[in-house]
C-alpha cells in the first residue's frame, strides 16, 4: 500500500469513517465553499480615514514608518527626500508595477527587476494593508518581485489609503476577487514591521536577515 | 534516528541543569519577558478569549475531517503545480528530502526553522548523504554551530547566555578578525546576518516548516520575525517544505483567525514581521521564486492519536506558551527533557511520537498547577493528558519502584480512613514539635530531593482534614 493510502486508511479507521460519508462529505465542501469569517476584531470597522490613522499607528507600534503622499505621482520625490534625510544613497530598485512613475524628474537612480543582493534600497507596490495590526501584504507577480520584499537593507511599500482594509478577512475577499476561488498568487507575504530576532538573549534587535527598516508610503486616493 | 533521546534519564538531566548557572541565568528571562508580553497583547484585544475559542473550533473540525482535507490540499497543490510527497516515519520523510536533493545534486541547503525537521533529524541525514545544511534562523544557526537540540520551540537558543554565543563565533567564523568587538548582542546579529547571507544566495535548495497547510487553496504558511525563512524558499531552485499532517487548516479565514492568537501567545506581538503564503512553485513571468515546490507531509503516530484521548494534543499550534508559564520548564530548562519538544506539550506530545516507556518521566514532571492549559491558544487540557499518560505508565508496570511502593503505603492508608487521620495527626504533629524553632526543615530523610534545593516548611495548625472541618464548623455557626 502506497504511504499515502496508508495515512488516510489509518486516519479513518482511527476517526472510525471510510471517507465515503455523504454528510461529512458535504460539511467539507460547505466550509470550502463558505469560508466562514470566525471573530473579527472591532478595532479595525471603522470608516476609511480612522480606518488609515489605525493603520498608521499599529504600523508605527511594530516600528515601521509611514508617510502619506498626496498622488502616485509624487511617490519618486517621496522616496528621493526618504533616502536624502536618511542620508542614503540615490539608488533604488523598484517593481516594474511603479516603472512607469516620474523618477525622471528626480535625481535617483533607479533599476526594476529582481533583486540579486546587492541593492540597499528596493521599493515595491503592495496589494493591501490590514488597520487592525498595520500590516502589508504584498504579492509575488511579474511586476513585484518577492526578492524585493526580503534582500535591500531599506524597504519602501507603495500603498493607495482605499488598499487598506479593517481586517485580514477583507484582504481575502480581494485576493478572491483578483485570482479567483481557491486560487493563490504564487507568494503573499503579510509584513508588519522590519525584520527583528530576539533569539539573543531576549533582547529585541532590527535587521535580523530581512531589511533594517520598512518605510510605507501611503497615497491619499 | 533517535539516538540522541536522553528523555529517559530526565531525572539526571534535571539534577544536572539546577546547578548549571548560565543556564539558571539564561532561564531567568523566560520567566519575565514571555509572560509579561502574552499578557499585556491578550489585554489588548478584547476579543482575544473568543478568538481562541474559534481558534479551537477550527482545529477540531480540521481534525474531525483530516481525510478530506488532505485530499483537497493535495489536489489544489498538485493544480498549482507543486508536488506532495508522504511520509508514514521519519525515515520515508528523509528519504523524500534526500531523494529531492540528490536529484538535483544540492551541495547545500539553507534551511528555515521548523520542529520537523528536528523530529526526523534531518540535519544528520543531510550531512550524512555529504550534503551541507545550514540553519538560518539566528536561534537554530546558534544550537547548529554546538551541536545542540533546541531547548524552546520558538526560541530555540533561550537557554544560553551572549557571551557563550560570542565564544562559539569565535570558533567558527576564523575567517573573520579575532580581535573584533562582539561584546554586544547587535554585534552578533550583524555577524551572522553577513555570513549566512552568502549562503542564502549560495543554496541549491531550500528547506522550511509550515505553521499551517490551507486545504482550499494548496498553501503553505510561515511566520517568521527574521525573514530567514523567506530568504530561503525564494533564492534557490527548489523549496521544500516539511510538514505534519495536522497543520491543516480548511481556509483562508480559518488560518486568519488561529494566525490572531498564535504570536500574541507565543511572542505578544500583535502579528509577526513575516507571514507567508506560498502556493505552488514560480508561475509564468514571474522574476523571482523557486523552480520546483514539494512538500513532505509526515505522519509519523500521528494519524494513531485521532480518536484517543490525545487527540487534543493535535490542535497544538506550536506557539510555546505552555513552556513560557511552566515552572517546571523555568526550572530545568528544555534540554533536561530530552528531545525536541519540551514544557508541558511536549510532555504530552513526545510519548506519543518516541512511546511512554522512553518519554514517561515527562508527564510526571508537572505540579498540575494549570498555567499551561490557561494560556495555551488553541484550549489544549494539558494537565489532564499528562494525568492520562501517568495512568498509563502505571498500569503498564512501567513507573519505578519507589513511585509503586510509595503508592501502595499510602493506598494502605487511604482506604482506613480511621488509620490514616491518625497516621497523619501523628506525622504533622512530629514534624511541627520537631520544626518548631525554625519552622522549616534544612534536611529530612527521604526527602532529599525536596530539601537538597529549598527548605520544607513546618506544618502548622493541624492537618487538612482538621482545618477542613473546623471551617465547615464555623461556616454552619454563621
Amino acid at each position: 500500500m502506497s504511504a499515502r493510502d496508508d495515512i488516510l486508511g489509518t486516519i479513518r479507521r482511527s476517526l472510525g469513517v471510510t471517507g465515503q460519508e455523504a454528510p461529512r462529505r458535504s460539511i467539507v465542501e460547505n466550509r470550502l465553499a463558505q469560508a466562514p469569517r470566525g471573530v473579527i476584531p472591532q478595532r479595525g470597522q471603522l470608516d476609511p480615514q480612522a480606518r488609515a490613522a489605525l493603520f498608521r499607528t499599529m504600523a508605527e507600534a511594530a516600528l515601521a514608518t509611514v508617510e502619506e503622499v498626496e498622488s502616485l505621482d509624487k511617490v519618486p520625490a517621496a522616496v528621493a527626500e526618504y533616502l536624502r534625510r536618511g542620508n542614503l544613497p540615490a539608488r533604488a530598485r523598484v517593481g516594474e508595477a511603479l516603472a512607469g512613475l516620474p523618477w525622471g524628474e528626480t535625481t535617483l537612480e533607479v533599476g526594476t527587476g529582481p533583486s540579486d543582493g546587492r541593492d540597499l534600497i528596493a521599493v515595491n507596490r503592495a496589494f493591501a494593508g490590514a488597520a487592525e495590526t498595520g500590516s502589508i501584504a504584498l504579492v509575488s507577480g511579474p511586476d513585484s518581485p518577492t526578492t524585493l520584499n526580503f534582500l535591500p537593507d531599506y524597504a519602501i511599500a507603495v500603498l493607495r489609503e482605499s488598499e487598506i482594509a479593517g481586517d485580514y478577512e477583507s484582504v481575502w475577499d480581494r485576493i478572491r476577487e483578483r485570482y479567483g476561488k481557491g486560487t493563490m498568487p504564487r507568494t503573499l507575504n503579510w509584513i508588519t514591521g522590519p525584520s527583528r530576532s530576539a533569539d539573543i538573549e531576549q533582547t529585541m534587535l532590527l535587521g535580523a536577515h530581512g531589511p533594517r527598516s520598512l518605510h510605507i508610503l501611503v497615497v491619499k486616493d | 534516528m533517535t539516538s540522541h533521546i536522553t528523555s529517559p534519564q530526565f531525572k539526571e538531566n534535571a539534577s544536572r541543569a539546577l546547578v548549571d548557572a548560565p543556564l539558571q541565568q539564561a532561564m531567568g528571562n523566560v520567566r519575565v519577558n514571555f509572560i509579561e508580553r502574552r499578557r499585556a497583547a491578550a489585554e489588548k484585544l478584547p476579543e482575544f478569549e473568543g478568538l481562541r475559542d474559534s481558534a479551537r473550533d477550527i482545529k477540531n473540525h480540521a481534525l474531525e475531517h483530516l481525510d478530506l482535507y488532505l485530499e483537497t490540499w493535495e489536489q489544489n497543490v498538485t493544480k498549482a503545480g507543486g508536488h506532495v510527497h508522504w511520509a508514514r516515519t521519519a525515515e520515508e520523510a528523509r528519504e523524500a528530502v534526500l531523494a529531492i536533493c540528490r536529484r538535483v545534486g544540492a551541495k547545500t541547503v539553507t534551511k528555515g526553522k521548523s520542529m520537523i525537521s528536528e523530529e526526523i533529524s534531518l540535519n544528520t541525514a543531510l550531512e550524512a548523504a555529504g550534503i551541507k545544511p545550514v540553519e538560518t534562523d539566528l536561534g537554530e544557526y546558534i544550537i547548529q554551530l554546538r551541536g545542540e537540540l533546541p531547548s524552546h520551540i520558538i526560541a530555540p537558543a533561550v537557554h544560553l547566555n551572549a557571551t557563550q554565543v560570542e565564544s562559539d563565533f569565535r570558533r567558527v567564523h576564523t575567517h573573520l578578525d579575532p580581535k573584533r568587538d562582539l561584546s554586544q548582542p547587535v554585534q552578533l546579529l550583524t555577524e551572522a546576518r553577513g555570513v549566512l547571507r552568502d549562503r542564502f544566495l549560495a543554496a541549491d535548495v531550500g528547506i522550511t516548516g509550515a505553521n499551517f497547510l490551507i486545504a482550499e487553496t494548496g498553501t503553505s504558511v510561515i511566520v517568521t520575525n527574521e525573514g530567514n525563512g523567506d530568504l530561503t524558499q525564494i533564492l534557490p531552485k527548489i523549496h521544500v517544505v516539511i510538514a505534519s499532517i495536522e497543520k491543516i487548516v480548511p481556509t483562508l479565514e480559518d488560518a486568519s483567525q488561529i494566525l490572531r492568537v498564535l504570536a500574541r501567545s507565543a511572542t505578544g506581538q500583535e502579528m509577526s514581521v513575516y507571514t507567508t503564503l506560498s502556493t505552488g512553485p514560480r508561475r509564468p513571468g514571474d522574476p523571482d521564486g523557486p523552480e520546483e515546490y514539494h512538500v513532505v507531509v509526515l505522519d509519523n503516530g500521528r494519524s494513531s492519536m485521532l480518536g484517543t484521548a490525545f487527540q487534543d494534543m493535535l490542535r497544538c499550534i506550536r506557539c510555546g506558551a505552555c513552556m513560557n508559564h511552566c515552572p517546571v520548564y523555568h526550572a530545568v530548562g528544555g534540554h533536561a527533557y530530552g528531545w525536541v519538544y519540551p514544557g508541558p506539550m511536549g510532555a504530552v506530545l513526545s510519548p506519543s511520537l518516541i512511546g511512554v516507556d522512553k518519554a514517561g518521566h515527562l508527564p510526571n514532571a508537572s505540579t498540575f498547577c494549570g498555567r499551561c492549559e490557561s494560556v495555551c491558544p488553541v484550549r489544549i487540557p494539558l494537565p489532564k493528558m499528562m494525568r492520562s499518560w501517568r495512568e498509563r505508565e502505571f498500569e503498564r508496570h512501567l513507573s519505578p519502584a519507589t513511585v509503586r511502593g510509595g503508592l501502595a503505603f499510602w493506598s494502605f492508608f487511604a482506604r482506613r480512613p480511621g488509620l490514616y487521620r491518625l497516621a497523619t495527626r501523628l506525622g504533622m504533629g512530629a514534624l511541627a514539635w520537631f520544626g518548631r524553632d525554625k519552622g522549616k526543615f534544612a534536611s529530612l530523610p527521604f526527602a532529599s530531593g525536596w530539601t537538597k534545593y529549598r527548605d520544607f516548611p513546618a506544618p502548622q495548625g493541624g492537618t487538612f482534614q482538621q482545618r477542613y472541618r473546623d471551617t465547615r464548623k464555623q461556616g454552619a455557626r454563621r
